[in-house]
């Protein structure tokens, strides 16, 4: 049963990684007034760029790298259309989410020829898990060595990554002079203007970070949680971020709890296939895959009361009396 | 000694609209200096001119004697401007350190910063009697404090010259008599003060030096004790102008409309409205007086049908109205209740449309404006064209949409409108609001005109001068409640001001406890 449950728990890990990647760049758009629906977007076209790297140059790096690249230019987009010309910050993500998702598979094609996908990632292609020391020796002790050799040891990088970005986003939001500005051009964006600060350097700047964490969540789908691009293979991430970020109230620390459950009914969900469960029979999967969604709804609309978002957010900025 | 600001041939054209035009201004340092205008005059133009929001097309300005060139705020606020805008430019969410820090943070890292602020923010409250607590959360606070907030945050960056928009719109009489207070330590700490407003009593009362703006253009420079209202009003407008009503004693008779214990929640499961009873007679005007926001416009809303009520009744038009069984604004307005809302923009016009269709809202499934199939535009143009000579709009164009007119014509569109059905009960929120001078007088006489008229008018208005010149009776909102009634000939400022705070009783009994002792 313990065995069982810290499998799971790894599993949760390595299923909430790309979350926590993507709703901490959602949290920085949406702290910075900028809407963004185009984290899915974002992370299919990181996760292709970084797997054709990746395939090109033999380097998870090098992949990676590229898909941060990609991630950015789209994330540059939509502050194109949202920022500098006030544009609908829906339909500029919806607009980002579709494209992706043609292009994708489109450019895949016509570079490697192999039905939309890219060729298979081996060895420094990809993020290779990491064992840490004594892991095999401890692995024995119980309980203690079991969570350290099981569950913290054998993950790659970006899984560690993913966890460290939420103290470190935490810092930058409440304790920087660019996360206090941050906070301030999503609540009141006047209020920056008049204080002689330019709001839309700050949403430019709040979207590259997201567009960077992004990139490294579509560049762990496939160059570290997989072995290769597949057409779609973001799957709803970026939504399923985007919810986890409006339950966590976009604050770090509740967002990447969020992210964590999220994760963990995925892996539950994984491990419940074809399982019977008595009275019951079996559940279907996608009873389970559906609770997330499920669960976002309820707990907002029930118990958590309202989630208030950024005052300013999805509203374009126009100086006063223009 | 040069001067602390000095305008040098100032001009600003937005399109075809010439918003300034060869502005020249000099404000002698450590003075309070008046710049007053109506709406649209342009003193909001040359405001964020030297804010830096705009650039002017020519000219230039001086600050201590040397050319300044203010692109941005940001070199404004170097140059020692401050600025304290009509609408607070403050994050509702930050606490008062934060908002006083933000751009000018002093450091990538907050900690050494807010460290700073801290310190900084004690001494000025101290030096000028600004105390507040900085680790408030903005929102939390009273307007009168975050003003505060607004002048601290200036302060803070150096600011030498401070710019006030319109700072009493939000304030009770005595915390504006708090805030010209405190211009008057800055004032005498060497601080420059342009005071923008279009209240001539705030003038009279603070200023030092006064400057007209009319159509754009600076037209007269007086000393304040050497001038008086009625000069400036003249001079704002043009054109000589009463700023009084003439009223006869009013001539209440039956009831025609009476609430009570009118209560009402907003989506949050606040109460906004609490227990409000109230009894409007025939050719009577019942004032509501109170600062923004205390409860006014819920009751507009809810005694003309547009919210209902959730408990209480209505008595109107011998029908009754309860949170069970209430009417909507339509219903209402078919048993002759009329209603100019608060908002013109929002609730009073559709801004998109052309003068005569908006001249029929609300009013529009009339038989009156319609054939069998269409609407009977033919109708609808002839009425508007003599409703627009009547009320004297300008101009009296029926196809220029409403979003075209100025606030003053657009106010007469909607009064018009409402007041031409013949109502017998007529909501008036805010009838003067954005209006110029010279409109306001006509809007004043065509109330009066109504009430002498027999029908029954509830004013509500949170220009403490428009409620008593206008109201026969008077009732003052504090926190969704109804807090004082007083017959209008024993209302004045400090009393109405007082009961506007809830601080009336208390007054009452700090007065006694001081007899006694």
């Amino acid at each position: 049963m313990f065995e069982t449950l810290i499998l799971m728990l790894d599993a949760t890990m390595r299923v909430s990684t790309p979350l926590i990647f993507a709703a901490l760049a959602g949290l920085y758009s949406e702290r910075a007034g900028i809407v963004d629906i185009g984290l899915e977007g974002k992370i299919l076209g990181s996760a292709f760029a970084a797997a054709a790297g990746a395939a090109v140059f033999g380097s998870a790096w090098i992949g990676l790298c590229f898909g941060i690249m990609a991630s950015v230019s789209l994330a540059m987009i939509h502050g194109f259309a949202c920022i500098t010309h006030r544009g609908d910050h829906i339909v500029s993500g919806v607009a980002i989410n579709t494209i992706v998702a043609g292009l994708t598979v489109t450019l895949s094609m016509d570079w490697f020829g192999m039905g939309g996908q890219t060729p298979a990632l081996t060895g420094d292609a990809r993020f290779l898990d990491i064992t840490f020391p004594f892991a095999d020796a401890l692995e024995s002790v119980p309980v203690i060595g079991s969570i350290y050799s099981n569950l913290l040891s054998g993950h790659n990088i970006l899984v560690y990554l993913a966890f460290a970005m939420v103290p470190v986003t935490y810092w930058v939001i409440y304790k920087t002079r660019f996360g206090l500005r941050l906070r301030a051009v999503g609540e009141n964006p006047h209020a920056v203007d008049t204080a002689g600060i330019s709001v839309a350097f700050i949403r430019y700047r709040a979207l590259i970070v997201c567009g960077i964490l992004c990139g490294l969540a579509g560049a762990y789908l496939s160059t570290a949680h997989n072995a290769g691009f597949l057409k779609d293979m973001s799957a709803g991430k970026g939504y399923m971020a985007l919810a986890a970020l409006i339950f966590g109230k976009w604050r770090p620390v509740p967002v990447l709890l969020a992210c964590l459950l999220f994760g963990f009914l995925d892996a539950v969900a994984v491990r419940m296939q074809g399982v019977e469960i008595p009275g019951i029979g079996e559940v279907p999967v996608q009873a389970i895959e559906v609770l997330p969604y499920v669960l976002t709804v309820l707990l907002l609309a029930g118990f958590i009361g309202k989630a208030v978002g950024p005052k300013a957010v999805g509203r374009p900025y126009v100086k006063e009396r223009a | 000694m040069p001067y602390a600001i000095e305008l040098r041939d100032i001009s600003k054209r937005f399109g075809a609209v010439q918003a300034n035009k060869d502005i020249c201004l000099q404000v002698p340092a450590g003075t309070v200096h008046g710049i007053i205008g109506e709406n649209g005059a342009g003193k909001s133009t040359l405001m964020s001119i030297i804010y830096g929001f705009y650039e002017a097309d020519t000219g230039h300005i001086e600050v201590d004697g040397k050319q300044v060139d203010i692109r941005s705020s940001q070199d404004a606020i170097n140059a020692g401007i401050g600025m304290v805008h009509q609408h607070f430019m403050l994050v509702e969410n930050f606490s008062v350190l934060e908002n006083v820090i933000l751009g000018a943070e002093g450091g990538a890292l907050l900690k050494n910063g807010i460290d700073t602020a801290r310190i900084e923010l004690q001494r000025l409250a101290h030096e000028y009697s600004l105390d507040i607590d900085v680790d408030a959360i903005v929102e939390d606070l009273p307007v009168g404090l975050q003003q505060r907030v607004e002048i601290l945050k200036a302060l803070y960056r150096g600011a030498r010259i401070l710019i006030l928009d319109e700072p009493t719109g939000v304030l009770t009489p005595q915390e504006a008599d708090h805030l010209f207070r405190i211009l008057k330590a800055l004032k005498d700490q060497g601080v420059t003060v342009l005071l923008i407003t279009h209240k001539l009593r705030e003038i009279m009362a603070s200023t030092d030096n006064v400057s007209v703006m009319r159509q754009g253009e600076m037209v007269a420079h007086r000393e304040t004790a050497q001038t008086s209202k009625e000069e400036l009003a003249e001079l704002m407008v043009g054109k000589k102008v009463r700023l009084t009503v003439d009223k006869d004693e009013a001539q209440p008779s039956e009831v025609l409309l009476s609430a009570q214990n009118l209560s009402q929640f907003d989506s949050q499961g606040v109460k906004r409205l609490k227990n409000v009873s109230l009894e409007l007679r025939a050719g009577e005007i019942l004032g509501i007086a109170g600062v923004s926001g205390n409860g006014q416009s819920e009751l507009l809303n809810v005694l003309s049908g547009i919210v209902p009520m959730d408990e209480g009744e209505i008595h109107f038009a011998g029908q009754v109205m309860t949170a069970k069984a209430p009417k909507d604004a339509a219903q209402m307005r078919d048993l002759k209740m009329a209603h100019v809302p608060e908002d013109r923009h929002k609730m009073g016009l559709v801004t998109g449309f052309e003068a005569y269709e908006a001249a029929v809202l609300g009013y529009h499934n009339s038989p009156a404006y319609n054939g069998k199939i269409l609407m009977d535009r033919k109708t609808m143009l002839d009425e508007c064209n003599e409703r627009m000579a009547a009320w004297d709009v300008r101009p009296p164009n029926p196809h220029l949409k409403t979003a075209n007119f100025s606030g003053g014509n657009q106010q007469k569109i909607v009064i018009a409108r409402e007041v031409e059905q013949n109502p017998d009960v007529l909501l008036i929120g805010q009838p003067t609001r954005g209006v110029d001078i010279g409109a306001i007088e006509n809007i004043h006489e065509q109330i009066v005109k109504l009430r002498d008229a027999g029908k029954a008018i509830l004013l509500v208005s949170v220009e403490l001068d428009e409620i008593m010149a206008l109201s026969d009776r008077i009732i003052v909102m504090f926190d969704g409640a109804v807090v004082g009634e007083l017959d209008a000939k024993d209302a004045d400022e400090r009393t109405l001001g007082l009961m506007m705070a809830n601080a009336y009783n208390e007054e009452q009994g700090e007065e006694q406890e001081g007899v006694s002792a």
